[in-house]
């Protein structure tokens, strides 16, 4: 595949995430601040989301499993979760995280349960869908290609 | 690097989160500030040369500064609200009580939009209040705030982005600067 083929399957690829709200306006703020001084800044920030989200989602799924589960604390790990997929713009976790908050306020382990696990699958989605993303760039760039930027509108 | 010698303007940015440590170190750097980034409030007191009790007959052993001294120069503080042991409230009032640092100006940074929250940091002295994820545009907003010490007519405002249900009302006593009303 030519260099003009991957890009243009690189910004479809990319804009199908917008479109199905897998990701927000946020990510694109994200690619603005990368440049030549920082050419991975984006790899580097979502690399510390899929960190932070990983060891989030294990203390959650820790601290409800407990025979009296500590709400606010399993609020506190959710509100760091949100923080984290809101500064990425991965919309769906964050906004997975928003729905979980109030059954921690209404300390519904259940609904906390079931909200845990579609966060989780919401998170493990929007993983594949960045990797998938970031080896596009890569194949981009090994092909001596540079990165289309998206524009803010399309 | 040495100090800030050339006109740029030093920022200091508080965060427990590395993630949004990050970003906004990238965010000022872009907009050409210098920055250093620290993740606590203790931190950022200790980096700007304030002990947990300002009284000068108090010494930290291995700190010579006084209180009319800070061995660096900090033009402004961006710090997050919500934070483990200080928040960014509590080190906004520390930074106001103090002789030394009371005017520098203040950002304060969060994730959740709270009115009451808003309005008690700007009426602590804050100078604005971002709301998270932090965007170019806000940064862009911080210049005004820099220049206070020569111009002393900018505006106090509360980042709209996601809209408010209360409106912090401009009239509030702010002001600290020799009488001169903040329009």
């Amino acid at each position: 595949m030519e260099v003009g083929q991957m890009q243009r399957r690189l910004i479809e690829y990319t804009k199908s995430l917008f479109m199905e709200g897998i990701l927000d306006d946020q990510f694109l703020q994200l690619q603005q601040l990368q440049d030549e001084s920082n050419p991975d800044f984006v790899v580097e920030v979502v690399s510390l989301f899929f960190q932070d989200a990983e060891k989030l989602l294990n203390d959650i799924t820790r601290a409800l499993d407990q025979q009296s589960v500590d709400f606010p604390k399993v609020d506190a790990h959710v509100h760091q979760l949100k923080g984290s997929s809101a500064s990425v713009g991965a919309q769906r976790v964050k906004n997975g995280c928003i729905a979980f908050r109030n059954f921690c306020e209404e300390q519904n382990v259940d609904g906390s349960l079931r909200c845990l696990q579609q966060i989780k699958q919401e998170y493990y989605h929007v993983k594949n869908k960045l990797e998938a993303l970031f080896r596009l760039e890569q194949q981009i760039v090994a092909a001596g290609g540079s990165v289309p930027m998206m524009e803010l509108s399309f | 690097m040495g100090m800030a010698a050339e006109a740029q303007y030093h920022v200091l940015a508080v965060d427990d989160s590395l993630l949004d440590r990050k970003l906004i170190e990238r965010l000022l750097k872009t907009s050409s500030y210098h920055v250093t980034a620290v993740d606590s409030g203790s931190k950022a007191l200790e980096f700007l040369g304030l002990l947990e009790d300002e009284h000068n007959d108090v010494l930290a052993p291995s700190v010579s500064l006084n209180d009319h001294h800070q061995d660096v120069d900090v033009n402004l503080i961006i710090t997050d609200y919500c934070m483990p042991g200080m928040t960014g409230y509590d080190l906004l009032r520390k930074i106001k009580e103090s002789k030394s640092l009371k005017d520098i100006p203040v950002v304060i940074m969060s994730s959740e939009n709270i009115p009451s929250r808003i309005n008690r940091c700007l009426e602590e002295g804050a100078e604005e209040f971002f709301l998270k994820p932090v965007q170019l545009s806000d940064v862009n907003k911080l210049k005004p705030h820099l220049l206070k010490g020569r111009d002393k007519e900018s505006e106090p405002s509360i980042n709209k982005r996601k809209g408010m249900e209360e409106c912090h009302s401009h009239d509030k006593t702010r002001t600290k600067y020799d009488g001169l009303e903040v329009v």
